[in-house]
């Protein structure tokens, strides 16, 4: 035979049996696939980041789909949006989830905050947090070093004059820069409302906090008075803010000596004047 | 006979290891090898591809290439027949051992046509070697690809730490420490005939 014809003739062969044997494979060992699962799993954001506590988009998806969980508002990345589209295929009811975004609680820049020590290791917050507990000052203030900026999936944060900063707007609020901060220093506010923050978490007395950072709260109580609303509390020589009951009047703000509670509505900050915050 | 079948799997692990020496699957080597559990991962998969990859295609090769005279249809054959094996064992592995379905699930597309399957069994052919000697040969090649991987990911994990000029980050450094790790593996020529010979 035609050497040609014989080998055109073994490939396509050798073709049609693979082909056969994949196409009946597929059928005979075919897996159920979960539909709901898969449609929700569309509508999520694909980030994988985890703010919902399962592990990633098919995780949430799969335990909406399987009953695990009724709770549609988990995803916080996807807001009200994506809950109200996953509750209409998982045939479950849509919540709103209040837009938030992280904020780095320290005012710590070059200009406030002193150095104790020249740090010249490996560029991490977690190691250098060992060494003395960093190298400024204020040993609960921010590093600097950007362990956060690795673990943000947004490419949300960036490094100001020493400080971590968040742009809000591109903050989808799913935490793992909250879980990464080795100081603790990152938490969520609400995006959409004026609300007063203490930007600072240094727990030292007052009059050594004043040695250490310029913005840092001193613990003097003068919020808590003049708070109307029985929003300020101070624990430990620092103020804290409760959101839920604070309006943002700014009156807090007016008596700080230090300046380190703001006013603040993240969703309105210009990009040009994260900086500042 | 146990000495031959050791000095074909010492040479295939050290001296003529897959990815320092050989130079194939280049594209995994420095893919996956950030970190050591995918590194892990992949390597497991390729072993395994490449011996059911062997073990189809020498009897394929021997009884309807070679038979008929056309040995020159060997590299579309071989291309062939992995992908086909590899999508068989994909749908095989999803039905029955889902764990090693989704410990291997994302590697195991991404080898399909990767050159290092394929070379190992071009190289079985090439070498002459026979059923028993290939399968050896090829669990070598893979052994070999574990190390490299396994070294290299350990290489990059203390690359992460380490302060890199902002020129040289990302992949050039990455190209540096793996032809320093290559040079490192020139370092076992001659062990074979030393130690078998």
């Amino acid at each position: 035979m035609n050497p040609i014809i014989l080998a055109v003739i073994v490939v396509s062969v050798i073709g049609v049996i693979a082909a056969i044997m994949l196409a009946v494979a597929s059928i005979v060992m075919a897996v159920p696939v979960d539909e709901k699962a898969e449609k929700i799993r569309e509508e999520l954001p694909g980030a994988n980041c985890g703010a919902c506590g399962f592990s990633g988009c098919d995780g949430y998806a799969a335990a909406l789909s399987k009953g695990e969980t009724t709770c549609t508002t988990l995803c916080s990345p996807g807001g009200s949006e994506v809950s109200k589209k996953i509750a209409a295929i998982a045939g479950l009811e849509a919540g709103t989830v209040a837009p938030q975004a992280a904020v780095v609680l320290c005012q710590g820049n070059a200009h406030n905050a002193g150095t104790k020590l020249v740090y010249s290791g490996v560029k991490s917050c977690k190691m250098a947090t060992q060494l003395f507990g960093g190298p400024k000052d204020c040993v609960y203030g921010c590093v600097g070093f950007g362990d956060c900026i690795d673990a943000c999936p947004y490419d949300a944060i960036h490094i100001c004059d020493g400080v971590a900063r968040i742009n809000p707007l591109a903050c989808r609020a799913c935490k793992a820069c909250i879980k990464t901060c080795p100081k603790g220093l990152i938490e969520l506010m609400p995006l959409h409302q004026a609300k007063a923050a203490v930007l600072c978490v240094n727990h030292d007395k007052g009059a050594l906090t004043r040695k250490e950072c310029k913005a840092g709260c001193i613990g003097c109580m003068k919020c808590v008075k003049a708070c109307e609303y029985d929003a300020v509390k101070v624990e430990n020589f620092c103020a804290k803010v409760d959101y839920d009951k604070c309006i943002g009047c700014g009156k807090c703000h007016e008596v700080c000596p230090v300046k380190a509670i703001d006013v603040i509505e993240l969703g309105k900050i210009a990009l040009k004047s994260i900086n500042r915050i | 006979m146990t000495k031959a079948f050791l000095a074909i799997l010492v040479t295939a692990i050290l001296t003529e290891n897959f990815l320092l020496s050989k130079f194939l699957g280049i594209c995994p080597f420095l893919g996956v090898s950030k970190k050591l559990n995918t590194a892990t991962g992949m390597s497991m998969a390729v072993i395994f591809v490449m011996l059911l990859a062997t073990a189809v295609t020498y009897p394929i090769n021997k009884f309807i290439l070679v038979a008929n005279d056309m040995a020159y249809l060997q590299t579309i054959v071989f291309i062939f027949v992995i992908a086909a094996l590899v999508q068989l064992v994909e749908i095989v592995l999803k039905k029955y051992i889902p764990a090693l379905y989704s410990a291997l699930g994302i590697y195991l597309p991404l080898i399909t046509t990767n050159c290092a399957v394929l070379g190992v069994v071009i190289l079985n052919v090439d070498n002459g070697y026979n059923f028993a000697q290939s399968m050896v040969n090829t669990l070598g090649a893979g052994l070999g690809f574990l190390v490299a991987m396994v070294m290299f990911a350990g290489v990059r994990e203390r690359l992460e730490s380490c302060d890199v000029p902002k020129f040289m980050q990302g992949l050039p450094i990455t190209l540096v420490a793996a032809s320093l790790t290559s040079i490192s593996f020139l370092g076992f020529t001659g062990i074979v005939e030393g130690i078998f010979g």
